[in-house]
């Protein structure tokens, strides 16, 4: 399913102009907080009617202002996970799961016992959502809208009202949903590590534009792009294979860059994982350097170098289909006579890639 | 049971009742929907709509008796076409009483039910929607549910306001036994006879205990909702 979307709307102090395309998988809209993400999803939801546009899902359309359609939300078929949970209060988690199943078609959709397996929520079906913990509510939240058979899920910013712990439990379920349950997700964050843990496209929102879009891996590592994400969280995401868990604590990994050592990565041999490789932790040099404590050297070749205002550097370095992103002094990049084409030698720290930026693959 | 109470008190005990239950029965829809309406919605002419509702708590009784029996009487212009159209009267009719009594109730009604709309998070309601729920359904198993403790208490607050409504009715419907002579009206004329403290005591003593009752099983009863809802 391909969502598209296309409105302008004005409030005061903020217009928006949006337009983009969310093919299947996870599209993360990444901006500030009040750059006009939620009224993106509001207005898919059909929350918030736009002054103009058009929004359509696999050609049905669900708002066309020209053509005067504008489809009330209980008939769009769209889940929306609320930053704020949102349970009914006045019923017990297992009625809170099957709300959407009153209204619902009853052919497709997934099964209650296989989405309270799949979020682990069995123990808490007859609580009621004032007994329940913030990632626990989020995980009924989750079931919730998964169980009333929508055709797209929308996800506000769904982990940004948890402490660490809670999103940390909460993440996985997230990763499980995107890989085992066929629906597009539209996902806002303004958190760029769950960004590079979740999203496959990326849609970048400032000041009510889209300043850039594509898929996750393609934006990520575009140097351009690194400013509008945020320096110090720029990095880019790479595919691995877990090849073994050594006796030493490591985890040996396999991606087509080359090889990884890790500490231990939660994985059994064979998964393939997603590594977040934050750019300023990358170090570059044009030998292959020997005799150093740093356990990841790859060979790549730089394809891209952006020189920013300051003193720094953003290098973008390939090797077999596989990009990174290097964040350098000026200076270095100078002296090294860093330029598109060179071969080079990209140093990782193993203790330098944390657990959270260590998702499941997909 | 009726040999403490002539035959004129417990009639005027009896109609105080089925005039209360009436008067509270068909207002509770109109009351959920004009707070629901004041609560959420705006519209053109919303705070001439509350000002109307409220009138009945600020007016003099004897006016609204008065201006009852401008609409309502056989002469009035509403009375005139119900009794032409569905032979429905209520000058000097007990209808009328729970008429009048339905009008002084509704205020502390939509009062009460409109607190409890708006302290209802419409967060809900709107995640309600997206789950496929239509507004109706909506209403229904999310809104509802949620006010009912204040449903509750406008009902009883209402039903016990028009056990003892006496000025309106009495200006519109009379003081006629057997008819139109509630609890209320039946005290006064018993008062106005002499010697008839004694009958005026004991429909007192009535009046209290059906008004303590009422008051006592609203507190029950809205305790037991809000724990359920309470969601714990």
């Amino acid at each position: 399913m391909t969502l598209s979307v296309a409105f302008r709307h004005r409030f005061p102090g903020l217009a928006l102009d949006i337009a983009f395309e969310a093919p299947p998988g996870v599209t993360a809209l990444f901006g500030r907080s009040g750059a006009g993400k939620t009224t993106v999803v509001q207005a898919v939801a059909g929350l918030l009617r736009p002054d103009s546009g058009r929004v359509t899902a696999d050609g049905s359309v669900l708002t066309d202002t020209d053509a005067r359609i504008f489809l009330p939300p209980h008939l769009r078929r769209i889940g929306y996970v609320f930053q704020d949970a949102r349970l009914f209060p006045h019923l017990t988690v297992r009625q809170n799961l099957l709300y959407g199943r009153w209204f619902a078609p009853e052919r497709d959709g997934a099964s209650l016992d296989r989405i309270v397996a799949m979020l682990d929520i069995g123990p808490l079906l007859d609580r009621r959502p004032g007994a329940l913990s913030g990632g626990e509510r989020q995980r009924v939240a989750l079931g919730r809208a998964i169980l009333s058979s929508p055709r797209l899920l929308l996800m506000d910013e769904p982990l940004a009202a948890l402490d660490e712990a809670r999103k940390a439990e909460v993440l996985p379920y997230l990763e499980r949903l995107r890989d085992e349950v066929a629906l597009p997700i539209l996902y806002v964050s303004h958190s760029m590590a769950e960004v590079a843990r979740l999203a496959t496209t990326v849609v970048l929102i400032e000041g009510g534009l889209v300043t850039a879009a594509g898929p996750a891996p393609a934006i990520l590592s575009d140097p351009s792009a690194a400013p509008l994400l945020g320096l110090r969280e720029a990095g880019a995401i790479l595919t691995a294979r877990v090849a073994a868990q050594e006796e030493d604590g490591l985890t040996r990994l396999e991606s087509a860059a080359g090889t990884l050592w890790l500490p231990r990565v939660a994985a059994r041999p064979g998964a393939t994982v997603r590594l977040r490789i934050l750019a300023q932790d990358v170090m570059l040099s044009t030998r292959r350097p020997e005799a150093i404590s740093a356990l990841n050297i790859l060979a790549m070749t730089v394809t891209d170098i952006r020189i920013g205002e300051g003193p720094g550097a953003l290098v973008q370095l390939r090797a077999q289909g596989e990009t990174i992103l290097a964040r350098i002094t000026r200076r270095s990049a100078l002296a090294l006579g860093l330029a598109p084409g060179l071969p080079v030698y990209a140093i990782l720290k193993a203790v330098s890639v944390a657990q959270e930026n260590v998702g499941a693959g997909g | 049971m009726t040999d403490w109470l002539t035959p004129d008190e417990w009639r005027a005990v009896a109609l105080s009742l089925r005039v209360s239950a009436v008067a509270v029965a068909f207002s509770l829809p109109i009351g959920i929907f004009v707070a629901y309406a004041l609560a959420r919605w705006d519209f053109w002419g919303k705070q001439i709509l509350n000002g109307l509702v409220h009138l009945p708590l600020i007016l003099p009784p004897v006016v609204t008796g008065y201006l009852l029996l401008l609409t309502f009487g056989r002469k009035g212009y509403v009375g005139a076409f119900l009794d032409d159209w569905f032979g429905l009267v209520f000058a000097f009719r007990w209808t009328g009483a729970a008429l009048a009594a339905g009008i002084m109730a509704f205020p502390l009604m939509v009062r009460a039910i409109r607190l409890a709309i708006e302290a209802v998070d419409p967060k809900l309601e709107q995640a309600a929607g997206t789950l496929g729920a239509s507004r109706v359904w909506v209403f229904l198993t999310i809104t509802l549910p949620l006010i009912l403790p204040g449903v509750i208490a406008g009902t009883i607050l209402a039903f016990a306001k028009a056990m003892g409504e006496f000025g309106a009715t009495i200006t519109f419907v009379s003081n006629i036994p057997g008819q139109t002579q509630t609890l209320p009206s039946a005290i006064y004329a018993f008062m106005q006879v002499p010697g008839g403290e004694a009958q005026a005591a004991r429909l007192v003593m009535i009046a209290i205990a059906i008004a303590m009752t009422a008051l006592l099983l609203s507190e029950w009863v809205g305790r037991a909702v809000a724990r359920r809802i309470a969601g714990t």
